[in-house]
Formats: structure tokens, C-alpha cells, sequence
């Protein structure tokens, strides 16, 4: 069950990643969205990057309520926002955007804390359960709520 | 730092993806455990009970205002601005809201975690 979950948290960082990145890429196709041009922000899902953007971005919203029925908010996100890491990694690469020193400082910080949340217990118990149980995934001993 | 209009952008982010974060969350933990639940039921009892819970098509609205949001504030922005910088602010706001609304338990861990996250963050949207 352990190795399914990860499995989950990686998907959920993956479709969110590729989903925005392809929705930005097709927006910049299409030119500024306007206040003034609704039909033209609305049928902007009939281009391919918008188009298969969304469909990633469908993927990414059921495994994140997946994660969501069995972990606490404040735990899921963390976990997954080394998505913001490969945001800038594709901005690099696919759009030619710098890294500067103080991003990559970023990327270390933000890969901090995702091991920080990762290690640690993934739901509060509830009312009546063992508060022990949970909080015991600090050092070594590692369960999980499963 | 002088676009006002990518920045109006990732308040309004902010604001809708919390407030859609928390519904949503409400939403899944009244549901439980979907792959249990898919499990013992199937897939089509999963469904029958997500789409029986109101608060979850709440959580989905905000969620679309968000997106939609992101949608402008991409075409404004940077994508290396508008989404780390919209995602910072959540982060924070978040953490708050989980232990307010959802009474989740956000011990040490999870504050040092939030807080590392959120800072590296917003370094990368300089």
C-alpha cells in the first residue's frame, strides 16, 4: 500500500506538471486572453496544447482526490509540490526561461520540505484513535495510516 | 513586480484554489477511502458517492475559478511567475485554513515543511 501511495503523490506531481505546462505553451499560441474575447477564451480548448493540457490536468484532479480520501491536506501538498520544480526544469528547457542562483536555492528548499512532509505521518487520526500511531514517523520507525 | 495584472491574477489564484483545496478535501474525507472503497464496491459505487456529496461540486467550482484565473495569468505572466508565486501564497494560506476549517493536526513537521516549501517558492518566482 506504502509503495501505491508514493505512486499516487507521483501522479498527482506529474499530470500537474505537464498539464500547466502545456496549457501555458498553448496559450502563448494563442495570443493574450482578453475580458473582451470570451467565445475566444472558451473555444481556446479546441487547440491541442490546451486541449491534451486539460485531459493531464483531469488525470491530476483524480488522483488527487484519491490522495485527498486518505491523507490530510496539509500533507498531500507538500508532498507534491516538487511539481513547481519540474515547472522550472520545463520552463528551462521548453521555453529557454533562466534558472538563476536564488531559483535553484528554491528548488533545494522546496526539495527539503517534501522530504520533511514525505517522511512523516499522512493523515490526523481520528477522534477516539491512537494519537501515538501516527505521529510515530519521525525517526525510523516509520507507520503509515494504512 | 509592476504587472498588475498577472499580480491581480495570483491573489485571485490564491483566494479560489484555498477556498477549493478545503471543500474538496471535506468533500473526499466524507467520501473515504476511495481505493478501498473501489475496492470492496467498484468503480461505480466510488463515483455514485463523490457525485452524492454536494460540497465536493463547491470544492469544483472554486477550483474552475482558479482555473480560469490561471487560464489569464498565464497569458499575462511567466509561467515561472504566475505558478510558483500563486502556489506560495496557497501554501500559507492553506496550512491555516486545514487547521481551522478541517481541524487537521499541522504539528512541527508539517509547519517546517509548509514553510520550507512556500519560501522556496517564492525564491523561484524572482
Amino acid at each position: 500500500m506504502t509503495f501505491r501511495k508514493y505512486l499516487v503523490l507521483a501522479g498527482i506531481t506529474v499530470f500537474s506538471t505537464l498539464g500547466d505546462s502545456l496549457l501555458a505553451r498553448g496559450m502563448k499560441t494563442l495570443g493574450g486572453a482578453s475580458l473582451h474575447n470570451i467565445s475566444g477564451l472558451l473555444l481556446s480548448i479546441l487547440n491541442p496544447y490546451v486541449g491534451l493540457g486539460i485531459v493531464l490536468l483531469l488525470a491530476f484532479f483524480a488522483s488527487y482526490m484519491s490522495a485527498l480520501s486518505w491523507a490530510d491536506l496539509t500533507y498531500v501538498l507538500p508532498a507534491t509540490s516538487l511539481s513547481y520544480v519540474l515547472v522550472a526544469l520545463i520552463a528551462r528547457i521548453a521555453f529557454h526561461e533562466e534558472i538563476s542562483n536564488t531559483r535553484w536555492l528554491g528548488i533545494a528548499l522546496i526539495a527539503a520540505g517534501v522530504g520533511f512532509v514525505a517522511a512523516g505521518p499522512s493523515a490526523t487520526p481520528a477522534a477516539g484513535e491512537d494519537p501515538m500511531h501516527s505521529e510515530a514517523g519521525s525517526s525510523g520507525l516509520r507507520l503509515n495510516n494504512e | 513586480m509592476n504587472n498588475v495584472y498577472a499580480w491581480t491574477a495570483i491573489a485571485v489564484i490564491t483566494l479560489a484554489a484555498t477556498t477549493g483545496d478545503v471543500l474538496l478535501a471535506y468533500a473526499m474525507k466524507r467520501v473515504g477511502h476511495v481505493g478501498e472503497l473501489w475496492q470492496d464496491q467498484g468503480l461505480f459505487a466510488v463515483v455514485r458517492r463523490i457525485l452524492g456529496t454536494p460540497t465536493f461540486f463547491l470544492g469544483v467550482l472554486a477550483m474552475a475559478v482558479a482555473f480560469y484565473s490561471l487560464l489569464f495569468g498565464l497569458s499575462w505572466g511567466n509561467l515561472s511567475l504566475v505558478v510558483p508565486a500563486s502556489a506560495s501564497l496557497t501554501f500559507v494560506a492553506n496550512a491555516a485554513a486545514a487547521r481551522i476549517f478541517l481541524h487537521e493536526r499541522v504539528g512541527r513537521r508539517r509547519w517546517l515543511a509548509a514553510i520550507l516549501v512556500a519560501a522556496g517558492v517564492a525564491l523561484m518566482a524572482m
